[in-house]
């Protein structure tokens, strides 16, 4: 467990958080910008000071009352925004700041790093000829170098385009799967945050608004993501097998299978897949003459108003929560209400990795 | 040629200039360091008094400094008391009256690439485990390099171009406080213009490529920072 209960001053903020996530995973931090997102990381680094609090993450204790361990004293690794590689030193130099730094850190340990973000090409290079996916990718190297017991990324993709950000993101994921470091990952993001979350931590005007696993906090109706255009449910699922004749691929997910246009994934693979509450409709009766491929029975398990005209209604699909945005006219007509059995027809399914 | 004379207040002025900016260098560093880290409330203060020498009169510098290191001045009396001399009218005065007048040359530059190096480096350097002193050493510095090249000539050109804190407390004892710029004077005084010129020349061409050294420093160290 990572345990924080931080009280941070800084002039006109006040950065009050109160939480516990477990250590291991990607936790992202989620919020507005300015609602104290980097704040709080700064604040786990020791970068900023709280004059009380309690801090621990796995088995050490960081901060205890007015304990306070210093940054430098910390097993962390820490992302910058802008990755922040020292412009004095070539790469080879920025990733042997830190190896001569940690204590007792293995040859094969480094090795794995290197291999792990394909640093090895970038070694000989200085820092002005790298790319900006290659500066994240070092700077990321460099932080997981220092042995951390919590990996912290501050916005680790904002700086970089659309394909860049593609290209850091199987290294992300490398990283969560190959390594036992918990990541707490900054982003105002809404696709990083559905791409990587598997906890989530919800951040407003310095508050901690919400905690808990990703698709519960985007799905229940009392948390601020179930509502308004953005509002989608995350579902893990697993590759099936592919239809060759009209080119689909099938996945499971505790609930049924999507049929979905293949992208020639290989069977087995876990994917992550994304509904928009708006993609997804409801009938009373199992439509049969409809081109809807993915059409599931579900129970409605909770609804709210959403504006003057519409609602939104949560759904289970066996254990599986989906969120449905309707009409309340076409609510009104279904009857729905708490317990109903409807069909859920998916009209639209993301993969997101 | 030089005459001996000559020769003596050049290698005086040399010595003065470079035992004056090798203490600069090694006080005005940690000046600047913390002038460029502090929030304290008066640190305008502190500013104030280092830019001193940039607009007082030497002469005025040079007075103070000889009524606080002369025999009779608080100084001079506690260096009597443990068993020494006052150092007023030698070489050691004159390392203090320059160390103090060419303060600012290292401490401003100093300071302001100290600032232009920013927090994040520091920061960076704290989360890959690096101590107070380390990033210090190893962050601060070598970002500031330039600053300390700039420093390093500014202290020691300007050390070598003075002349009023001399005048007024060193008293021109040839090989001990004896220095170019009084020569000259002295020469100019005694008609010797001859002498003057190859003086005044030698020292006029000599600052003139520090400087011109300084500038490309920066200009190449600021290029650098800017391909990035």
């Amino acid at each position: 467990m990572i345990e924080c209960k931080i009280k941070i001053h800084l002039d006109g903020f006040i950065l009050d958080a109160n939480f516990s996530i477990p250590d291991r995973d990607i936790t992202v931090v989620f919020g507005a910008s300015g609602s104290g997102k980097t704040t709080l990381l700064r604040a786990i680094a020791g970068l900023e000071k709280s004059d009380d609090g309690y801090l621990k993450v796995g088995d050490s204790v960081w901060q205890n009352g007015k304990n306070f361990l210093a940054t430098h004293k910390r097993q962390i690794g820490y992302v910058f925004q802008d990755a922040a590689l020292f412009e004095h030193l070539d790469v080879k130099g920025n990733l042997g700041y830190v190896i001569k730094r940690t204590t007792g850190l293995k040859e094969d340990f480094i090795e794995s790093i290197f291999n792990l973000l394909d640093i090895k090409a970038l070694l000989n290079r200085t820092t002005s000829q790298l790319s900006g996916g290659e500066r994240q990718r070092v700077a990321i190297a460099r932080a997981l170098l220092t042995h951390p017991k919590i990996l912290l990324l501050d916005e680790p993709l904002s700086a970089l385009d659309l394909k860049r950000k593609n290209e850091i993101l199987p290294y992300l994921d490398s990283i969560h799967n190959d390594l036992e470091i918990p990541i707490l990952y900054v982003t105002h993001s809404h696709d990083e945050m559905s791409r990587l979350a598997d906890h989530l931590l919800l951040i407003e005007d310095g508050n901690i608004m919400g905690n808990g696993p990703v698709n519960d906090m985007l799905t229940r109706l009392d948390m601020p993501l179930s509502h308004g255009g953005d509002a989608v449910s995350i579902i893990e699922a697993k590759v099936m097998g592919h239809d060759t004749e009209f080119n689909l691929m099938h996945l499971e997910f505790s609930g049924g299978q999507f049929v979905v246009p293949d992208n020639d994934l290989p069977v087995q693979t876990k994917v992550r897949v994304r509904v928009a509450a708006r993609d997804v409709s409801l009938t009373k009766s199992k439509q049969v003459d409809t081109s809807i491929l993915n059409i599931f029975p579900a129970i409605v398990q909770e609804m709210v108003t959403e504006g003057e005209a519409q609602v939104m209604v949560r759904l289970e699909i066996k254990e599986t929560i989906l969120l449905a945005c309707i009409t309340r006219k076409s609510s009104s007509k279904l009857g729905l209400e708490k317990g109903k059995e409807v069909f859920v027809q998916v009209k639209s399914v993301a993969i997101l990795s | 040629m030089l005459n001996e004379l000559d020769f003596s207040a050049v290698i005086v002025t040399i010595k003065l200039a470079l035992v004056s900016t090798a203490i600069l260098i090694l006080i005005g560093t940690p000046i600047a360091w913390w002038l460029s880290q502090t929030k304290f409330k008066f640190k305008a203060v502190f500013e104030a008094i280092i830019a001193l020498p940039l607009i007082l009169p030497p002469t005025v510098l040079g007075f103070y400094l000889l009524i606080t290191l002369g025999s009779n001045g608080p100084i001079g009396k506690l260096l009597e008391s443990l068993g020494g001399s006052s150092i007023a009218f030698t070489f050691s005065g004159l390392v203090v009256g320059s160390v103090i007048y060419s303060m600012p040359f290292v401490v401003q530059p100093l300071q302001n690439s100290f600032n232009s190096v920013g927090r994040v480096p520091l920061e960076v350097a704290a989360t890959l485990g690096a101590s107070k002193i380390d990033r210090f050493f190893s962050v601060a510095v070598p970002l500031a390099r330039s600053g300390f090249i700039t420093a390093t000539v500014l202290g020691f050109a300007h050390t070598v171009g003075e002349f009023g804190v001399v005048l007024m407390m060193g008293g021109n004892i040839p090989g001990e406080t004896g220095v170019l710029s009084i020569a000259i004077y002295d020469h100019v005084e005694a008609m010797e213009y001859g002498q003057a010129h190859l003086l005044a020349g030698g020292l006029l061409a000599t600052s003139f490529l520090m400087l011109i050294f300084v500038y490309i420093i920066n200009r190449h160290f600021s290029i650098m920072r800017s391909k990035d």
